[in-house]
């Protein structure tokens, strides 16, 4: 019998087009925690989903042995909620229990599970998914603790290794070179010429990074027009594009051009308008926009797709290796958690019990009897006998009442509260 | 006895800054911040030390110990020290400890090292004038070179930049306007007070020898160093050379300055020639 079931499909399994069809919104997330709470086999559940992942975690009753009677309901609810034959989904899933479904969990935390490993916004999605399931009521004693501590571990690889430290998208690595070379984006404008999806991201990354102004230029003036709408900008004629280089700061070039768009002469003579302030052309078209001898000019400073891929790839091969010692993280707050279930069980509670209480007993009755030498061995004996038996007595009641296990009730929580009582947990030294 | 206290304490300073510039050094590789608070602390604490030290030399002097290359390379080490200290709070350009430390140490050395000549002060090194000549051009200079450190690492970051291959200094340095933002606050500040500096100068050599210039070889490069300072504010402010071109000037000037210092009393000799005997 298993106590942690994970079932999921991510892009590592599935193709973009089930992924899309799996995707789970907000609202469908809270039916299918409704689905986890009605469900009479399922105790503590949670649904997680992004653009490229659906992972869907449950902790099955305890005394329900039928595992795969309750993964095929599962299916069958994702099935229906998404109207899609189960069939058609079921060879993409991923099905991990217990060790496996927590070393997945906490890789996709820690985002050494993502399409981009390192990328930040993974751990907010899985706090976010957290929230909204402890709001719903559908997580319990286990599901809390391997959540914080799947927290934990995502934090500690973040802090410990360098695996969120580079640029490793095109468009991020373009404005962390922005970065470098401003120091205050809020201050600066941003001209684009032309147009174009990754353009328009790296227009939408400058954005929200505050800057001053965005200027679009485009060969159709409507176009340009339409864009700046959209950016809140302000839309120039194509052929200004020279003439407005004088009060920007960063170009994204992305035309369909075949020539230079901006030639060496043109941003040299625009060089000494601008009394040598510093320009940041990014040039994401091919073939390219931008002369690469603009480089050249002092205070001028030039990136083609080819640089910025590069970088990119630089920085993608030196997060494979921070990986390993994340991985290494992963493991550790994987075997944390195993003591900590293992502990959870009726029969080491009992015995950690009574351990406690013996050894108590044992203490303060020495004490006693070491002020009392004039007790002969056998009253000593008796009082030792008596104090156990006084001992024994009282935990018997509770230790009966963890031994009744079923009963519909939560036994984990029972236990985590006997625990907890009598301060049995062993402290958390990892974390 | 007496006289050696101040020695023990210069010894004292400089076994901090060491430690301090030990600690940026680490701050460079590991980025951990509470190094860099440790490291600054360090150079905070050898500051005070060294300052006392200053102090207790000059009331044994009767003026401010700068007559021999010994007492002088201390006196610039303090003034270092110090303008690194305010540009700290003033930038928070952490990473300029690396530089300022280092040469502090290096000064301080060498000041340790150097021989202690025995030599009774002269009466006429003193008066407010020269008190105000010394202060002004000390700190003067220290500014200069912190800005020279400053367009050092402008010049790093924008060969990162430029030739396309941000490496190591990359994430560990600011960006390319901010270090040149730095320099140039550096520059302005330096030039000023090297400005007053001369101008006290000029007003002691009357009060002393009875005329304002008189071609001495040191007042020639003081002055060529003033005119390279001049000449980067005045091309910043007309013709807009900032960024590398800025950062390089920043870095001439500075070994100008250095010559001034140190070269022209070991090569040229000249009436500043007691400093650095």
């Amino acid at each position: 019998m298993s106590k942690i079931i994970l079932i999921g499909a991510s892009h590592k399994t599935a193709p973009v087009e089930l992924r899309e069809k799996l995707a789970f919104s907000q609202e469908q997330i809270e039916t299918a925690l409704e689905f986890i709470k009605q469900d009479p086999g399922i105790r503590e559940g949670l649904v997680f989903s992004t653009c490229n992942r659906l992972e869907f975690l449950y902790i099955p009753k305890s005394g329900d042995d039928d595992n795969n009677g309750r993964i095929d309901a599962v299916l069958a609810f994702i099935s229906e909620l998404k109207q899609l034959p189960v069939s058609q989904f079921k060879s993409s899933l991923y099905i991990h229990t217990d060790d496996e479904a927590v070393r997945h969990l906490f890789c996709v935390a820690a985002s050494l599970d993502s399409m981009v490993v390192g990328e930040p916004q993974i751990l907010g999605q899985v706090k976010k998914a957290y929230k909204t399931a402890v709001s719903e009521g559908t997580t319990g004693v286990l599901l809390n603790r391997l959540m914080h501590k799947s927290f934990s571990v995502a934090k500690r690889v973040r802090k410990q290794t360098g695996i969120g430290d580079n640029a490793v998208s095109i468009s991020y690595a373009a404005i962390e070179l922005a970065h470098k070379i401003f120091a205050d984006l809020a201050t600066k404008s941003v001209m684009l010429i032309g147009a174009g999806e990754m353009a328009e991201l790296a227009v939408e990354h400058l954005l929200a990074h505050q800057v001053k102004q965005i200027v679009v230029a485009n060969r159709t003036f409507k176009n340009a027009l339409d864009l700046a709408r959209k950016f809140n900008g302000q839309a120039v004629q194509y052929e200004e594009r020279e003439s407005a280089l004088a009060d920007v700061d960063i170009i994204i070039s992305s035309t369909g051009a075949t020539d230079y768009v901006l030639t060496r002469d043109q941003v040299k003579g625009i060089m000494k308008k601008r009394q040598n302030k510093t320009l940041f052309f990014i040039d994401i078209a091919v073939p390219r926009d931008i002369d690469p001898r603009i480089n050249k000019i002092s205070n001028a400073y030039v990136y083609d797709i080819d640089d910025l891929r590069n970088i990119v790839e630089t920085n993608i091969s030196q997060r494979k290796q921070e990986t390993i010692r994340a991985q290494r993280f992963v493991e550790e707050a994987l075997l944390a958690f195993r003591r900590w279930l293992d502990e959870l069980a009726v029969v080491p509670t009992i015995k950690a019990i009574n351990r406690k209480m013996t050894d108590i007993v044992n203490l303060e009755c020495e004490k006693t009897l070491a002020g009392l030498p004039h007790l002969s061995k056998g009253d000593a004996e008796s009082i030792r006998r008596m104090t156990r038996a006084i001992a024994s007595r009282a935990i018997h009641d509770p230790i009966l009442f963890l031994r009744n296990t079923g009963d519909h009730r939560d036994d984990s929580m029972c236990l985590n509260i006997a625990r907890q009582l009598f301060n049995l947990d062993i402290p958390d030294h990892n974390y | 006895m007496f006289m050696n206290i101040p020695f023990i304490l210069l010894q004292c300073a400089t076994f901090f800054y060491l430690i301090s510039t030990a600690g940026y050094f680490c701050y460079l590789f590991y980025q951990k911040n509470r190094i860099q608070q440790t490291a600054f602390g360090a150079v905070g604490v050898g500051a005070v030390v060294h300052l006392f030290a200053i102090v207790l030399q000059s009331a044994a002097l009767g003026g401010l110990p700068i007559y021999t290359l010994g007492q002088s390379l201390s006196m610039a080490g303090l003034s270092l020290a110090a303008m690194f200290i305010y540009t700290q709070y003033r930038f928070r350009l952490k990473i300029l400890g690396v530089y300022a430390a280092a040469m502090i140490s290096v000064l301080m050395i060498a000041s340790i090292f150097l021989p202690e000549a025995a030599k009774a002060p002269d009466k006429i090194y003193k008066g407010i004038f020269f008190f105000g000549h010394i202060v002004l051009i000390f700190s003067g200079e220290a500014m200069l070179a912190l800005a020279c450190g400053a367009g050092i690492l402008y010049l790093i970051q924008e060969q990162g930049i430029k030739g396309k291959s941000p490496g190591f200094f990359f994430k560990r340095l600011p960006s390319l306007d901010f270090l040149d933002a730095v320099s140039y606050t550096c520059i302005t500040t330096g030039f000023a007070l090297l400005t007053f500096g001369l101008v006290t100068g000029f007003i002691y050599a009357r009060s002393v020898w009875g005329s304002f210039w008189r071609w001495d070889v040191k007042e020639v490069f003081s002055l060529g160093a003033w005119l390279v300072y001049a000449a980067l504010l005045h091309l910043r402010l007309y013709s807009g050379w900032r960024g590398r071109n800025s950062a390089v000037m920043s870095v001439i000037g500075f070994v100008v300055l250095i010559f001034t210092f140190l070269g022209v009393n070991f090569f040229l000799g000249g009436h500043h020639q007691g400093f650095t005997q």
